[in-house]
């Protein structure tokens, strides 16, 4: 027990004491979650609210792969990215193995079967009518999509905290891919693992802390945001 | 407004691409072969050493040094398909083929330190004290008393399946053989939770005393030397390798001033050193 309170005590002594390495790690944390899981979102609405809308042969499989691709496990697509990315692989030439770039990728690659999946479920739930009224009052296509993502705001925003949190909190896809290098590509879960492996139980517990906190912080705004409409 | 909705719509997207294209580059663009890969066993990274030697090592040459600590086992295969440009390993057998095989040159002896069978203080086995390695060994097996072996081609895991070896016991499928294929500290860890026995570097060891609550239990057979290497991975094979970095990182290693520093490392903070330099020393006479 005295370790964990030790261990939240010394988080809270590294958070607000700014700690430039803490501090570091948690930023490139945020900064790599964050871009991935903007990929993601860009990648995930466009393709959900394609497959959403459209009818095409063999679109049952389509379905289905995505939402297999919602459970996609970390490890795996990090060893299919460090295979992908090796020097001597197809993309060698990129030189971007080891860096935060490659976890960026890899993380995208997590997030977005994730929102794609719950962006398809929350344009498919939509009543069939809408789309009918929306183009019958005039809207071009793009329009009509337009208002299609914004009705179904609520389950994307779900999409946006699931995809973020999926990222943040993944570990074996980044020590894989990014190395766990000091001051360069050490994310808050790799930092946690390492500090573990070493037996510092208490600064392993602080980098634990600070994840779960700033998880918390993103997850308020994002859900503040979602609520904010009264229920229908 | 409609048409508003879509210049909105329009803004919101340029501004993520930008966001993302400007994101990614920033941290990415790197100076061709600055960039210097080594792959080490994690005992290196979780004692805290190369967290002393990388930043001077990079502050004297300008290179920047991504380590990626894993065990020997892998180092070697990474270093095996040039992913790799120097190594700092500990895993004497399976070195020599490694140079044998033309994959890498100017293996250097650069420190060592040795490895100790530690376990509970309750002893089940009997063995502390015990004078060799493989005799100790004999008698966990004999008396059923786990074992919990790292598993992971790791510089530790050869030399216990050497050690196993020289003893007459095949371990592999006994109920008393637990492998964990994690790194020394977490086998330490796990090792130590469920009182069991196990090979240990004493660097690692030392390190993590404090949470472990295992005695060392057999120690100072010679065939318990942990010796580390520095190895460059040979660029006539893999041209893409960094090998104006990969010596310049081996030179250092041998250096004065490096020797120096690994002498006297975490002796204020364990009141023993946790490696031996031995540059330019030979193999054969270590120990003696």
């Amino acid at each position: 027990m005295d370790i964990i309170i030790e261990g939240i005590k010394q988080a809270f002594i590294l958070l607000f004491t700014f700690d430039p390495e803490v501090l570091g790690i948690t930023l490139l944390s945020l900064e790599v979650s964050g871009t991935a899981t903007l990929i993601s979102l860009l990648i995930g609405i466009s393709v959900g609210t394609t497959v959403a809308l459209t009818r095409f042969p063999g679109r049952q499989l389509v379905v289905s792969l995505i939402n297999t691709g919602m459970g996609l496990p970390p490890v795996v697509v990090g060893l299919f990215v460090t295979i992908f990315l090796w020097r001597n692989g197809p993309l060698g030439e990129l030189e971007i193995l080891y860096t935060p770039t490659a976890i960026v990728i890899a993380q995208a690659i997590i997030a977005t079967p994730i929102v794609t999946g719950i962006t398809l479920a929350a344009i498919q739930h939509l009543p069939k009518n809408l789309r009918l009224q929306i183009l019958a009052l005039g809207a071009t296509r793009i329009q009509m999509v337009w208002i299609l993502v914004k009705e179904a705001k609520l389950p994307l925003l779900a999409a946006v905290m699931a995809g973020f949190g999926s990222v943040i909190s993944e570990v074996g896809a980044s020590i894989m891919v990014g190395g766990n290098i000091k001051g360069y590509s050490r994310v808050l879960t790799t930092a946690t693992v390492m500090e573990t492996g070493k037996g510092n139980f208490d600064i392993a517990i602080a980098l634990g802390v600070i994840l779960l906190v700033i998880s918390f912080m993103i997850n308020a705004v994002l859900t503040q945001i979602q609520q904010r409409e009264r229920p229908r | 407004m409609k048409r508003f909705k879509n210049i909105r719509l329009i803004a919101w997207l340029s501004a993520v691409l930008v966001l993302v294209f400007f994101a990614v580059p920033a941290t990415a663009v790197q100076p061709k072969q600055r960039n210097l890969i080594l792959a080490t066993t994690t005992s290196t990274q979780d004692t805290g050493l190369l967290d002393v030697l990388i930043p001077i090592f990079e502050k004297k040459t300008g290179f920047f040094v991504k380590t990626i600590a894993v065990g020997s086992g892998q180092a070697m295969a990474m270093g095996q398909k040039g992913e790799a440009d120097v190594l700092l390993v500990h895993s004497q057998e399976a070195e020599k083929k490694f140079i044998a095989e033309g994959n890498g040159i100017n293996r250097r002896l650069v420190m060592h330190n040795d490895f100790i069978i530690v376990g509970p203080p309750g002893d089940p086995a009997k063995i502390r004290g015990t004078k060799k390695a493989a005799e100790a060994f004999k008698k966990i097996a004999a008396a059923n008393a786990i074992f919990m072996s790292r598993g992971d081609n790791s510089g530790t895991h050869a030399k216990e399946k050497a050690i196993w070896k020289t003893a007459g016991i095949n371990p592999e499928g006994q109920k008393w053989y637990q492998q964990t294929g994690l790194g020394m500290g977490q086998t330490l860890s796990v090792s130590a939770e469920k009182k069991t026995y196990t090979l240990a570097d004493r660097g690692t060891y030392l390190a993590l005393k404090k949470n472990l609550g295992l005695d060392t239990l057999v120690e100072g057979d010679a065939v318990l030397l942990n010796i580390y290497h520095v190895i460059e991975v040979n660029p006539a094979k893999w041209p893409k390798v960094n090998a104006a970095g990969a010596k310049a990182f081996a030179d250092f290693m041998v250096s004065k001033q490096t020797q120096k520093i690994i002498k006297t490392f975490g002796v204020d903070k364990y009141g023993s050193p946790l490696f031996f330099p031995d540059a330019g020393k030979k193999e054969e006479l270590l120990g003696k």
